[in-house]
Formats: C-alpha cells, structure tokens, sequence
C-alpha cells in the first residue's frame, strides 16, 4: 500500500482506501458500481412500492378518504416516475455493471470513471426528484406531465423538480449508455465476434443504443416545457397558436422507445436463464438477436398509438396501428424461441427458472392486451382506463421486474459468493405471482367497466368496489414476497451456502472465474472460440446429440494460470462524484436559488478539468488496485 | 467515414475492433446529437408560420440571409482550419499545430460574435424569446446551437492551452482528432439549421423591406 509514492495532481492526491466509506465513494470498480446501482433502486424501488400501497388502499372502498386528492395526483406521479426511471432502468443498468464486462472476457468497462459519474448522477437525480416532497409540491401531472397541465398556471413548482430531476437522470443514463455502447464494441475477448455474444449483451446494446437515441428527444422537450414555465417562451402555450399535442409527439417519441428500454433487459436475462436451466443452448440464437435488434428499430414507428384518441386523424391512426400490430411479430418470435428452447430440456425449476417462466407467462398477457390497444376502436374504448393500468403492469410488473429477479437469483452467487435458499425463493415466486395476478388481473374488468385510471376516488354503487377491493388485497401479498426476499438476503448473507465458481452449471464466461470475481475480473482473458465457450470447454456432443461431460469435477476455471499480481487496474477517482454533485447543483439552484446553481457550475468546471488532467490510472501502483488486493485477502484466497 | 488503420493510437490498449474507445464515444455521442437537434428542428418546423405578427409582417422578416451567409461562410472555414491542425496534429508538428487551432478558434468565435449581433438586432425589434412562437424556437435552437459552438471553442483554447503547459498531454493526435470530430458536426447542424431556419423558413414570406 505505498500511499507515499502517489502522486498529487491538482488538490488531493489519488484516492486508495481499500475498503470503508471512502473507497466506495471513489470507486471505479465496474462490480462495486453495479452493486451501488443495485442497492440504490431497490431502496428506490421500497419508495415507489409504498406509493402503490397508499394509492391501493386510497381506492380499495369507495369514498375512501386515506389520502387528499393532492397527495394522490402526487403519488401516481411520483410512483410512476420513481419505478420507470429509479427502479427498472437502474436495475437493469446494475446488471448492465456488474454483468457485462464478465460475459465478454473485460476487466472493466471502458470509461471506469465515467461508469462511476453515472451512478452518482443517477443517485443525485433521484434525491433532487424525491426532494419534491419536501418542499409540499411534489409534481402531480402523471408521469407524462401533459401539455397544457404541466404549463405555468396550472401546476406548481413540483413539475420544475420533475423537469430537472429527469434532466439529471437522463445525463446518468446517457453517459451509462455511451459506455456500454463502447464497451460491448470494444472490449470483447479476442475471438468474441459479435454473434457469440451472450443475448443478455446484445440486448443491452440494443438499450443503450434505443438509450442514446431516445434521451435527447425528451431532453429537448423538458427544456422547452422548462423555458415555458421559466422564461415566458410559447412552445406548449395553445393561445399563441402552439399545439400542446407537440408535448405528446415529443414525449411519445421517447416513451415508447423508453418501454423497450425497459423491456428489453429483462428479454435478455430471460435469454441467459431457461438455457442453463433447460440444459440446452438457446434455441435461435440468431432469431432472439435479430428480433432485439428489429424490436429496437420497431419502437421508433410506434409512439402515436399513445395518441388514438387525440383526432391526429384515420391515416396516421392506420399507420401507427399497423405499426403497432406488427412490433407484435418479433416480439411472438421471441416468445417462441424461449418455448423452443423449453422443449425437450432437462428443466431445472429453480427460483431462477420460476421467474423465468413466470416472465414468459405474465408477458404474453401484457403483450396481448397491447395488441389490442392497436386497434384504434377498442382503443377508444379502453383509453385512460384502468385496462390500461393493466396492461402497463403486466408488461413493466410481471415481464420487467419478474425478468430482473430472475436475473436477481441467477447471478446472486456470482455477486456475493454465497447461494440464496431456494425455499424461501420459490416462496417469494409464488407470493410474487399470485399476488400480481390479484393486484392487476382485476383492473381489466375495471377498465372494461369504465373506471378511469387516475381517478382518486369513486361512488359506491357503480359496481367497481369488489373488484378493487380484491387488487388492494393483491398488494399486500406482493409485499409480503418482498419480505420473504428480503429475509432470504438477510439469511444468505449471514449464514448462505459457499457458491463456487459455477453452481448452476452455467454457459457463459462470468461463471468460469471465482465468486465473487477478484478485482481484475479475469488473471488471464479468455480467448473465445464457440457461442457459449465455456459450455464448450466442458460438454462434447455426445452421439445421440446429448451433450457429455468431458470435464469431471469443477470447471475449468479461467484462473488456472496466473495470481492476477502483474494486473494494472484504473485507479478510483474522486472526480466523477465531484462532477455529479456540481451538475446536479446547477439543476437544483434553478429551482431554489440562482447562487446554487453558480457554486455547482464552478464545481464542476473544477472536477471536469481535474478529471481531464488525473490520468485513468495512476502510473505509481503496479500492483493490482488496493482495493482488488483487500478483497483477494479477505475472500478469494482460497480459490486458487 | 471510413476507420483507417492509422486511427489505432498505439498508447490505447487493445481493442476488439481497433478503434479507440474515445473516438468510438465521440461518434456515438454525436448520433445523440442528432436526436437533440432533430427534436429542435422538428420543433421549429411544426410552429413555422403560426407565430404572431410583429410589426404586421411575419417574424421570419427580421432575417438577413446575407449577413448570416457571411457568418455561415466564416463557421465552414473554421472546419478548413480545423481539418488542418488535425493533419498537423498527425505529423506531430505542435507549432502548426497550435496556429491552425488558434485560426479555429478565431472563426468559430467570429461566427458567435455575429449570432451575438443578430440576437442583439432582433431584440431591439421587439423579437424576445418569449414574445411569440417564431422568437421562443427561434432563440432556443440557434442559442443552443451557439452553446454547442461556445463549448467547442472553449475546448480548443484548452487544447491549446494544455499543448503549452503539458506538451506530452497533446503528443496523442487522438485529442485534436476528437475536438475535430465534434467541431464539425457543429458546422454541419448549422448547415441544416441556416437551410431550414433562414432560407426554407424566408421562403413565400411576404415582407415590405423585401
């Protein structure tokens, strides 16, 4: 630890605690990032859950008086914003960290630092929004704050904090996206051409890119809607002759996009999942690439059947519905392939698969109700009812998040090292599913009914009470599986069973090294030969087309040859907090005090030329990074 | 643009494709880019001609299409200049180097100088950016145009600041390369941005001083 031979550049000198609070502020460990991510949305994701309770029980009876009608335009504002951009986006981004530079043989992605200024940002973004609350206004436009609504004299100073706490976020996501853009292109092991890559990678190319193209568009349309409210310009102001259905063009040409991006993650886990568990290779591989792929460009033709309803007219009302069926197709085609690859395989109902297939499942529904949205006369019909909230939840709640804690019990023992119980698991799954099915099934019949979505409150008497009654019910048993994880966290963490490099016997290269994986990732990266290598390096096909073992006892382990001592890693940083800070100071002076957003500007100008002039990695350290060294000692010893 | 092999930088580690990773971002962020000016452009668009009458005539009267195609002329040189300090950023000679982007520089800051007079000479027509639908796009695209240019030229000044504090900090060409790539993408939005904006946008518009 020779602290004595950094060099000070500018004002501090390298950052290189090992462990404690400071190293995990400065860290630029691509696995330690993805762990921040994780936590953050999931305390996020605790938010946005109580949101949902309070709205539930608000309108569990009629006449139900638990919260004011404010407080409730509020909490389906700020629950929908909180789980689109602070639950499942970040989720995905966690897996994104930890995962990506394991399946494709990196040490770290390519822009450490900048990985770390975005899950600050993203963190800073996140409190600016949650700070709404406390100054009495949070914003209570809905989450796609229409135009006029979200204009100065209809709403208050809770849309200027949703305005620039998604205009932070949207700079976490960006810089996110530009990376792993980069490090998928860039960063693969030799021989990883791209139709080896892992499916879960490909679609997270396919995010970041759908990311980098749809977060400028709503850029642009909060600073418009920002100088409405602030500067007195017209852009959304339909007295001087402007259209507020601008507004909706612009959102819904992120927005949809947006509900790819948060689908298309989960596709991609579901991808990794049923082959392990079905011992088999995914079955068309190509297919499930090309149809992500189609489904990214697919996303961009669709936005205006957000907008049925709006007289945009019958020929662009065909086109978008035409559009819309047909985003359907590769979409089948997807769940297809997962069936295919269910067919035939020795099938593993872990807590994992469980999720898997749950996703499968729940999907299609949310799925088939989408494709009823595209014809424009049942749209006209279920539009801005609580059909709608249906649907959204099947797609977001039982594919999104149903597809993220599968990948959640999937890679657990990749990221801690230890195994979660799988009772306890299957457990949450069946409390989990169950109790989706009760919270949302319910709301088709609603909808059908006629009960408007965000509607605070209704009269007894029009028939909607059971019904609602029962999703309320719903909700409790969802909160009750979320206990059961969490207890199964606590359990795992104190006293859970050793992982082992590879206890699912799994395809992909991230299981061939220890758990958790050292912090250099791999002592020598890997060079690719097969789709799924180190499946390959393990089975043979047999002569009936079954795979055989040819390897006995425990994989082959990338860490065979070398301790990993030589390995030159990128030194953590004290800038990308820094950067973040000043960044999210502007956007907060713009709505408390101008001098705020001064000192923001002049720290980050502080850290943007510090960070130019600190070179990624302090040329003095020859060893693995400091905080690659505590953790060898403190865990990975043993594995070699 | 075609990837040569002389974009492989030999201080950047090993890549899969042999691109450096700056330059891959740069390229990247700058399809982002796209998307950002796209959105405002459309936005321009769809509100073209719905503006308030100023002066009874249409707000689009106040453009002066010679002196912008003056300011147009002096950005598109200032991507001559810059593909020059690129080409002798390459030849590793820093003298050059330093004077074609400081000449740059000098344009780019030309053209600003001439966006500060025209905002300045709307102004004093009465054309704000909250006065009707033409000022509010109006001032909104070309401004952040104007930031774009304004971020460019304070990034050129550092490279060429730094090329004197910390020579070995501009030996890589790659930094004066990827200046380079975002320069132009700014010249070539304000191509699309003079097209639609100023000679589409004056077009069968009716104006007395015309």
């Amino acid at each position: 630890m020779a602290t004595a031979s950094i060099a000070k550049r500018g004002m501090f000198a390298r950052p290189i605690a090992p462990t404690g609070l400071w190293s995990w502020i400065t860290t630029i460990d691509h696995k330690r990032i993805g762990a921040l991510y994780g936590v953050t949305a999931f305390i996020l994701f605790l938010i946005g859950g109580v949101e949902a309770l309070l709205m539930r029980l608000q309108l569990s009876q009629a006449e139900a008086g638990v919260v004011t009608p404010e407080a409730f335009n509020q909490l389906f504002t700020m629950h929908g914003t909180t789980m689109i951009f602070l639950v499942i986006m970040p989720m995905g981004a966690a897996f994104f960290n930890f995962m990506i530079p394991l399946m494709i043989g990196a040490r770290d992605v390519a822009f450490p630092r900048l990985n770390a200024f975005s899950y600050w940002t993203f963190l800073f973004g996140a409190i600016l929004l949650n700070a709404s609350f406390f100054t009495g206004s949070a914003p209570d436009v809905g989450w796609f704050a229409y135009a006029p609504l979200n204009g100065p004299g209809f709403s208050d100073t809770g849309v200027d904090y949703w305005i620039l706490g998604l205009q932070v976020l949207g700079v976490a996501s960006l810089a996110a996206a530009f990376n792993f853009i980069v490090t998928i292109i860039n960063l693969r092991a030799p021989g990883m051409s791209m139709m080896k890559l892992p499916v879960f990678v490909w679609m997270t190319l396919v995010v970041s890119f759908l990311i980098i193209l749809a977060f400028p568009v709503i850029t642009v349309a909060i600073t418009l809607l920002l100088f409405d409210r602030q500067f007195g310009t017209e852009f959304f102001n339909s007295a001087a002759g402007a259209s507020p259905l601008v507004w909706q063009h612009l959102f819904w040409a992120f927005g949809h996009p947006e509900v790819y991006i948060l689908i298309l993650p989960a596709m991609g886990i579901v991808s990794e999942v049923l082959p392990v568990f079905s011992k088999k290779p995914l079955f068309g591989y190509t297919t499930v690439v090309l149809a992500g792929i189609i489904i990214g460009f697919m996303g961009w033709g669709v936005w205006a059947h957000h907008m049925f309803v709006t007289g945009l007219g019958p020929v662009a009302n065909s086109a978008f519905a035409i559009s819309t069926m047909f985003i359907a197709v590769p979409t089948g085609i997807k769940i297809f392939n997962w069936l295919g690859t269910l067919w035939g395989g020795s099938i593993r109902f872990t807590t994992s698969m469980l999720f898997s297939i749950g996703f499968i499942l729940l999907f299609t529904i949310g799925g088939i109700s989408g494709v009823m949205h595209s014809v424009v006369p049942s749209d006209a019909q279920q539009s801005d009812t609580y059909f709608i909230v249906a649907h959204l939840h099947y797609v977001l709640f039982g594919g999104a998040l149903m597809g993220i804690f599968s990948g959640i019990y999937y890679w657990w023992p990749k990221m801690t090292g230890r195994m979660l119980n799988e009772t306890l698991g299957k457990l949450h799954f069946w409390l989990w599913f169950l109790g989706m099915n009760i919270t949302f099934f319910p709301m088709h019949f609603l909808g059908l009914d006629g009960m408007p979505r965000r509607v605070y409150t209704y009269s007894e008497g029009m028939g909607w009470d059971f019904w609602n009654a029962f999703a309320t019910v719903g909700v409790f048993v969802l909160g009750l599986g979320l206990l059961v994880f969490l207890q199964n966290v606590w359990h795992s963490r104190k006293n859970g069973e050793a992982a082992g490099n590879d206890p699912w016997d799994a395809r992909t290269l991230e299981w061939s090294i220890p758990s958790p994986p050292p912090h250099y990732n791999f002592a020598q990266i890997p060079h690719v030969y097969e789709r799924d290598d180190f499946w390959h390096k393990k089975y043979a096909e047999g002569a009936d087309g079954r795979p055989v073992r040819t390897v006995q006892g425990a994989a082959p382990s990338s860490e065979e040859h070398g301790h990993g001592h030589n390995i030159h890693m990128p030194t953590p940083s004290y800038y990308p907090i820094l950067l973040s800070a000043g960044l999210t100071l502007i956007a907060g002076g713009l709505v408390s005090h101008i001098s705020v957003s001064v000192i923001g500007g002049i720290l980050a100008l502080f850290a943007l030329y510090s960070w130019v002039f600190e070179p990624p990695t302090a040329p003095e350290t020859q060893t693995a990074g400091p905080a690659g060294h505590a953790r060898d000692k403190r865990r990975g010893g043993g594995k070699r | 643009m075609a990837m040569t092999p002389h974009t492989v930088i030999p201080d950047e580690h090993y890549t899969s494709t042999g691109l450096s990773h700056r330059k891959l971002l740069m390229w990247i962020f700058l399809g982002s880019e796209c998307l950002f000016f796209g959105s405002l452009i459309a936005t321009h668009m769809v509100n073209r001609g719905k503006a308030a009458l100023l002066h009874g005539e249409s707000p689009a009267c106040l453009l002066d299409i010679p002196i912008t195609s003056t300011s147009t002329f002096v950005l598109l040189m200032s991507s001559v200049m810059m593909v020059l300090a690129v080409s002798s950023a390459e030849r590793g000679k820093l003298g050059s180097m330093r004077f074609w982007l400081f000449m740059t520089a000098l344009l780019g800051s030309g053209f600003l100088l001439f966006q500060v007079y025209e905002f300045n000479l709307f102004v004093d027509e009465g054309l704000t950016i909250g006065t009707n639908l033409f000022g509010s796009t109006f001032f909104t695209l070309t401004g952040f145009h104007g930031t774009h240019v304004t971020i460019g030229v304070i990034w050129l000044l550092s490279i060429l600041a730094i090329s004197f504090i910390r020579p070995d900090m501009v030996k890589n060409p790659l930094n004066v390369d990827i200046a380079g790539l975002y320069w132009h993408f700014v010249d070539i939005v304000w191509i699309v941005i003079f097209t639609v904006v100023y000679l589409v946008g004056r077009l069968g518009v009716e104006c007395a001083g015309a």
